[in-house]
């Protein structure tokens, strides 16, 4: 009788789960994910290097068009590789569970997180168009940030100490204006691989 | 012995269990969606789904998408109640 009213509860609590919660969200996607942020940062500070001077306090200087074209490239070309990291392990890994992936609620997670993002990509247009890229990284690890505390109550609740790292890292860089890079590359590239190893460990 | 007596009948099969558990914390959940969750076959789900109706436990909405039909259920306020006071048992006899 114990045995089944335990069974029963188990039960009762992993249909609820199952149902309200993506518990497909790998450890590995935000590790590829965190990977491509990490090269890409770097890559960008490379190549703005002399651009900005990393050792002065506060100081920016306006980039050319093409460096901007350049850097509008390269952010394109990360974001889209690290979506595909994260869709790549999270299906796997939906696969190995027996998962379903597209149901009611990956549809409302996703809205969830395109909500604040939309909102933050149309901030960065309007940046880009004043010229204020001091500003970029900032506003895209802060929106970012908004996205994953957001997108919380559909999947792992961790994700919310992820993003409020991100939004504290995001309030932080817009103070040091002209060091935005190496607060983009933590956010994006560090946070990422060490939420993914936590995540990948706790829920393998 | 009296604590058992409590537990509700209705809710004794698992995919009962399941179908409410699933409608507790959603809102309209449909066949196609509630199979994949739960594992059972269609006339395993109808049947049950059907049972659970008959009490006022849910609520079962047939509409046509395009000239496909499509089921979809969604929990009532007894249901809710009933399957609280369910849970609340369950749990009552666990921790005695």
């Amino acid at each position: 009788m114990d045995q089944k009213i335990s069974d029963d509860l188990a039960h009762i609590r992993s249909m609820m789960e199952s149902s309200s919660r993506f518990l497909s969200l790998s450890g590995l996607s935000g590790i590829g994910a965190g990977i491509v942020g990490l090269v890409t940062g770097t890559v960008a500070m490379y190549l703005t290097n002399g651009k900005i001077q990393y050792l002065r306090s506060n100081y920016i200087q306006p980039y050319e068009s093409y460096m901007v074209k350049l850097l509008i490239l390269l952010g394109a070309s990360a974001l889209l590789l690290a979506i595909f990291c994260g869709c790549y392990f999270t299906v796997r890994k939906s696969k190995k569970l027996g998962l379903q992936i597209w149901t009611a609620t990956t549809k409302k997670i996703l809205v969830q997180l395109a909500i604040p993002l939309a909102v933050g990509g149309m901030f960065v247009l309007a940046l880009l168009q004043y010229n204020l890229y001091g500003l970029i990284a900032g506003t895209t690890l802060i929106f970012y940030g908004l996205a994953l505390v957001n997108a919380e109550k559909y999947t792992y609740s961790d994700i919310k100490y992820l993003g409020f790292l991100e939004i504290i890292l995001g309030c932080l860089s817009l103070f040091f204006i002209g060091k935005g890079l190496i607060f983009w590359t933590i956010g994006f590239g560090v946070l990422h691989i060490v939420y993914g190893i936590i995540l990948y460990r706790k829920y393998k | 012995m009296s604590l058992i007596s409590g537990l509700n009948k209705e809710f004794e099969s698992r995919v009962r269990l399941g179908i409410m558990s699933v409608l507790m914390v959603n809102d309209w959940v449909d066949f196609t969606e509630m199979k994949n969750l739960l594992q059972v076959t269609d006339g395993n789900l109808a049947s049950h789904s059907t049972a659970l109706e008959k009490n006022e436990y849910i609520e079962i909405k047939k509409e046509f998408v395009g000239k496909k039909p499509r089921t979809s259920y969604k929990i009532t306020e007894a249901g809710k109640l009933a399957f609280q006071q369910h849970l609340a048992f369950l749990e009552k006899i666990m921790r005695q």
